[in-house]
């Protein structure tokens, strides 16, 4: 290399670094200020911006204490949609994960009559937007089914616990086509020999599964797990239509976004609120990085 | 500050999640037991949950909805094409279509873009597990708090005062008036796409991360021996050769594009011309009591997706 190219390339090199630093900058800057500001005092952050902090440093955890617990009703009460939250996600991870590991292991290892078109069905489910079961499914479970005039079904009536049934079935149905799709993909890689020899062994099906399929697919089910935990957790729509509005049942996101609307200046709940609603997918992100990474490069997004 | 926060009332809910999840180890006990017994019905009895749940869930209402968009809004009337005259012929739909359309382009082209070239700047560097780290982390992000972040930096103060909003306060140390970003249309809802492009792009970083790591190493070395610059590299080497993750990538954005929902309702709520139709769905079908008309957007949404599904799966099967 001469001279002059090799000032070129430092001079290229220079220059990326910089831009990529801008990006970086760009990326983790607004999330830095909204944290910084939630530990400042309400009348400071209501007057002057996050960055005058480094002048003036002034902390408090007293916007969490309000946001979380305040008991008056503009306060937030944010600590009671925390728990509507999880009571809605773990249900709602669970039973699909579940649900999809046994159809995705029939439709891979299992020989019948239709499978190839049932796998298909499913496969072409993806492209179906939950918007479009949105209507029908709320009416399905308010007013039952009723089929010229005979009542098939009546509207479910469970009491307090109607809003996260509703949600848990409603996450449920919408997550099965994707997750059986993924996980169809990692079943269908495994070695065959290691089933067949099972099954002469005698093994029921119920064996295999515990004893060979779940330990090998594990991966695979961790990935759906995250990918469906951080889908449910930081979900709107389906929360606003099935789990109701109030804190008896609401998810957070439900909450944030309503004191986004009602009380947009009130930056020491929200700054705190969003913080809040942010910290846990972000463990769980940070901890399962590797298995959300492989499901993207799987193919996975869900639809 | 008023903090007497009552624990005790939130027991009951724990109790439901326990039923919650008592019932999952029921259902799934039972039909590993059956398994176990019998070898007959294998197939479905391990497909039958699935299957009946998504025909409830996904199936039937899908149909359901196609016919609720011939019918009037209380559902009680048919009203033939009413509603789809009305999304293609009233002012108020046709902005919906229109911001839709300037997502539907917008997004992918940014995301991609940006993703790509970060994905080639970081590249092989000291800092790449960190650089690609920090650009990825919105992704955990739900949109309802990165609408509230965004919310923070377009923050508006009068000129007078001392701004809270970042872009506000740039503007200013520029010499410029600090401006309501959020209510002025139509560039509104290119503020809104910014935080959409925000989460996005370590997505995009990622997957495209991975497709340039996996380019043959020879291919790299002979086009370095040959001579090529930066440039060159990047558009008759890297380019070409991750062509088909860039096209997952930006179809997967233009599907989620479409059926974006929270960023707008929680930023706007769809306010000063920024609707979109998965907002205009809502609103209708679930606020106004127009369920004809939330129907009749819900079918178009589902018809705009359809072939692009269709599209990103076929494209990732080649792969």
């Amino acid at each position: 290399m001469n001279a002059a190219s090799r000032v070129r390339s430092k001079l290229a090199t220079r220059t990326a670094s910089l831009i990529a630093l801008i990006i970086a900058l760009l990326w983790t800057t607004p999330t830095f200020g909204l944290l910084l500001s939630s530990f400042r005092p309400e009348d400071e952050i209501k007057s002057t911006g996050w960055w005058t902090f480094f002048g003036t440093p002034n902390l408090t955890l007293e916007n969490y204490q309000e946001v979380l617990f305040g008991s008056s009703s503009s306060s937030g009460q944010l600590f009671r949609f925390l728990i509507n939250s999880i009571v809605i996600t773990v249900p709602s991870v669970l039973f699909p994960l579940a649900f999809a590991a046994l159809a995705a292991y029939a439709l891979a290892w299992l020989k019948f009559p239709g499978r190839d078109w049932i796998y298909l069905g499913i496969f072409a489910l993806q492209i179906v937007p939950l918007q479009m079961a949105l209507v029908p499914l709320l009416s399905f479970f308010s007013q039952g089914v009723t089929v010229f005039g005979v009542t098939l079904l009546p509207a479910w009536e469970l009491g307090e616990m109607q809003p996260f049934v509703q949600v848990w079935f409603a996450h449920t149905c919408f997550a099965l086509s994707f997750a059986i799709f993924l996980l169809h993909n990692f079943m269908a890689e495994l070695p065959g020999d290691l089933i067949e020899a099972a099954r002469v062994d005698g093994a029921t099906h119920g064996q295999i599964i515990r004893r060979i399929i779940l330990p090998l697919v594990a991966p695979a089910l961790a990935t759906f797990a995250i990918f469906q935990f951080l889908w449910v957790w930081n979900d709107l729509l389906v929360g606003l239509i099935f789990a109701g509005g109030t804190a008896e049942s609401a998810p957070m996101t439900v909450r944030l976004a309503q004191m986004a609307g009602t009380r947009g200046d009130e930056w020491q709940r929200l700054t705190a609120g969003a913080f809040v609603s942010v910290i846990i997918p972000l463990v769980v992100f940070l901890s399962m990085q590797r298995y959300f990474v492989r499901g993207l490069l799987a193919g996975g997004i869900k639809g | 500050m008023d903090l007497d926060f009552d624990f005790g009332a939130e027991q009951p809910k724990l109790v439901m999640l326990l039923l919650g999840v008592v019932a999952f180890l029921a259902v799934v006990g039972l039909i590993i037991l059956v398994l176990d017994r019998t070898s007959r019905f294998t197939a479905t009895i391990m497909l039958a949950p699935a299957l009946i749940l998504m025909t409830i869930g996904l199936l039937v209402p899908t149909i359901r909805t196609a016919l609720l968009s011939f019918m009037s809004g209380d559902s009680q009337r048919f009203v033939g094409l009413d509603n789809y005259v009305w999304m293609f012929t009233q002012p108020e739909a046709l902005l919906t279509l229109r911001n839709t359309l300037i997502w539907l382009v917008l997004t992918p082209l940014l995301v991609t873009s940006i993703g790509l070239v970060y994905a080639v700047l970081v590249d092989r560097t000291r800092f790449e597990r960190l650089a690609k780290a920090l650009v990825f982390l919105p992704m955990a992000i739900s949109f309802v708090g990165a609408g509230i972040i965004w919310k923070f930096v377009y923050a508006y103060r009068p000129e007078e005062a001392d701004q809270i909003g970042l872009l506000n306060q740039i503007v200013v140390w520029l010499g410029g008036e600090p401006r309501q970003w959020l209510l002025e249309a139509p560039y509104n809802t290119f503020f809104l796409i910014l935080v959409l492009v925000w989460i996005q792009a370590g997505f995009a970083t990622v997957v495209l991360s991975a497709a340039i790591k996996g380019i043959p190493a020879e291919i790299v070395e002979a086009a370095r021996l040959d001579g090529a610059g930066p440039f060159s590299m990047f558009f008759r080497v890297t380019l070409p050769s991750i062509r088909n993750a860039v096209i997952v990538v930006g179809v997967t954005q233009a599907i989620g594009t479409l059926k974006l929902f929270d960023i707008v309702r929680t930023m706007t709520n769809g306010n000063f011309d920024t609707s979109v139709i998965a907002v205009d769905m809502y609103n209708n079908a679930f606020r106004f009591g127009e369920t004809g008309k939330g129907a009749a957007l819900a079918v178009f949404l589902f018809v705009l997706v359809m072939p692009i599904v269709w599209y990103q799966r076929k494209v990732q099967k080649a792969r």
